[in-house]
């Protein structure tokens, strides 16, 4: 087996446009949640959502790229492109067989409505756009990139709920573990709409902390009333170590485990040991013990059934090492809200910025805990001991899971 | 509508839906080796014109022929004159 190297990292974040800002608001806690005036009106449950700013997709590329592209995949383009121009990779290196792309992707709703609607107001299928075929399917992300970046390798999107990011990282380390790939960017990437979140917004599942949308993702607090649908997309450039050493690259840090699972339970409730059985695959093929993992970005969602069941997944994973201090835990969704299929990816991006600017990222809001949380070592305050040893969850509807171990 | 005002609004329609410079719209332009336009670039400007000129284009044997420009120009120029 080979080992993977990360060296580049790119996203279009609600955090920000660059990974710096992006760095300086999860070391101070700073939340890119807000509120969507247009769902109020249109009746949404809880109005309450991540906000991309300053991302202009004309600023990326041309009318003819953008013709097949929604917004979402534009930014995909954008996080992938910061991505490879941070690892020093050419786009001449990737026009050959062993330079691929894989993400995570679970929806095109709103490329599906417009094609609908430009139909009903036209009245010919054949006025409706030759674009609108290739912006409607869930592989858009990938089918576009690889036009545009000429890979000649792996292209696929993974789908699978809200962990489609974290098994297109995972599924990407595999490949260049077992020799199959030498680089592939991965990723996942989250449509940010209201036409895509309305049927969610009607179980009831999001916060209606709507006085105060920074403290409305709390993930683990015993106070948390649901998630706050986000989105975007996020990029990592992962090549096989040797040949990113060879090359004379920066490496940024190392996936060293990949472990996957699902519950076979319920649709929407997830089970009690899907992420530990993940967890400890994970580890495994890492070489490592749950007492070498020094810190956990949690999948946690600020759902009271998700945090739960994820606080006794991880209790169990990690039960003897938890006597004393344990791993540091907290969700990044605190600040970002749930970025659903982009969430697994974004997780590597965050963690990875966290050990570069030298810090351990906190789970804002989290003040109080329940008994499904005591013991656990939730990180209320920004700690200035970066990760070393990290793991990474991440959960989707259906009981699908995946969990990343990333060294630096 | 003169024949060279129809002209210019055909190449300011193309020009705005694919991004194209005017001085780049000469008569003699190929769509697919000089303007980088391709088959489902055709399909969009099939929609442009017929908007552009409430004319029907789409199943008329004579466009599947057009290769440049100046033949659109053409094209378009003859269905108008059906059309008047």
């Amino acid at each position: 087996m080979y080992k993977v190297a990360i060296t580049g990292l790119g996203t279009v974040s609600v955090l920000g446009s660059d990974l710096e800002n992006i760095a300086d608001a999860l070391k101070s806690g700073r939340s890119g949640i807000g509120i969507d005036e247009e769902r109020i009106k249109l009746g949404f449950e809880s109005p309450l959502t991540g906000i991309i700013k300053d991302f202009d997709p004309k600023k990326w590329l041309g009318r003819k790229q953008r013709k097949t592209m929604p917004d979402f995949a534009v930014q995909a383009y954008a996080a992938a492109k910061q991505a490879l121009d941070q690892s020093g990779l050419n786009e001449d290196d990737l026009h050959n067989d062993e330079s691929g792309l894989i993400f995570g992707c679970d929806s095109s709703c709103i490329a599906a409505l417009d094609q609908v609607k430009r139909l009903k107001e036209r009245g010919e299928t054949s006025l409706i756009g030759s674009g609108a075929v290739f912006r409607s399917m869930t592989s858009c992300v990938t089918m576009n990139l690889n036009t545009i970046f000429k890979t000649r390798g792996a292209a696929w999107t993974i789908s699978s709920a809200c962990s489609s990011g974290g098994h297109a990282v995972g599924q990407a380390m595999n490949l260049i573990a077992t020799g199959q790939q030498e680089r592939v960017i991965c990723g996942g990437a989250q449509e940010l709409n209201w036409q895509s979140m309305c049927s969610f917004d009607g179980l009831s599942a999001f916060s209606s902390c709507t006085h105060n949308p920074a403290q409305a993702s709390r993930p683990f607090d015993k106070d948390r009333d649901g998630l706050v649908p986000s989105g975007g997309a996020a990029a990592i450039v992962l090549e096989r170590y040797d040949l990113a050493k060879e090359r004379g690259a920066e490496i940024m840090g190392l996936i060293s485990g990949y472990g996957f699972s699902s519950d076979g339970e319920h649709i929407s409730v997830p089970g009690r040991d899907g992420l530990v059985r993940a967890g400890a695959k994970a580890l495994k093929q890492a070489g490592l013990s749950p007492a070498d993992i020094d810190y956990i970005c949690a999948h946690a969602t600020s759902t009271p059934a998700g945090d739960n069941a994820e606080a006794a997944n991880i209790k169990t994973l990690f039960a003897d090492s938890l006597q004393g201090n344990g791993p540091r835990i907290s969700s990044t969704k605190s600040m970002t809200g749930h970025e659903l299929w982009m969430s697994g990816a974004s997780q590597v991006v965050y963690t990875t910025l966290m050990n570069r600017y030298g810090f351990t990222a906190p789970n804002i809001n989290f003040s109080t805990g329940d008994d499904d949380t005591a013991g656990l070592n939730i990180l209320t305050e920004t700690d200035d001991r970066p990760p070393q040893k990290a793991l990474l969850n991440s959960a989707g509807f259906g009981g699908t899971n995946s969990c990343l171990v990333l060294e630096f | 509508m003169t024949d060279a005002e129809i002209i210019e609004r055909i190449n300011s329609a193309l020009a705005e839906e694919f991004e194209l410079e005017l001085g780049e719209l000469v008569p003699e332009a190929i769509f697919k080796d000089d303007l980088d336009l391709d088959s489902l670039d055709a399909v969009d400007m099939v929609i442009v014109l017929e908007q552009e000129f409430g004319i029907k284009i789409k199943k008329d044997e004579a466009f599947k022929a057009i290769s440049t420009l100046g033949d659109l120009h053409k094209f378009i120029l003859t269905k108008k004159d059906e059309a008047a």
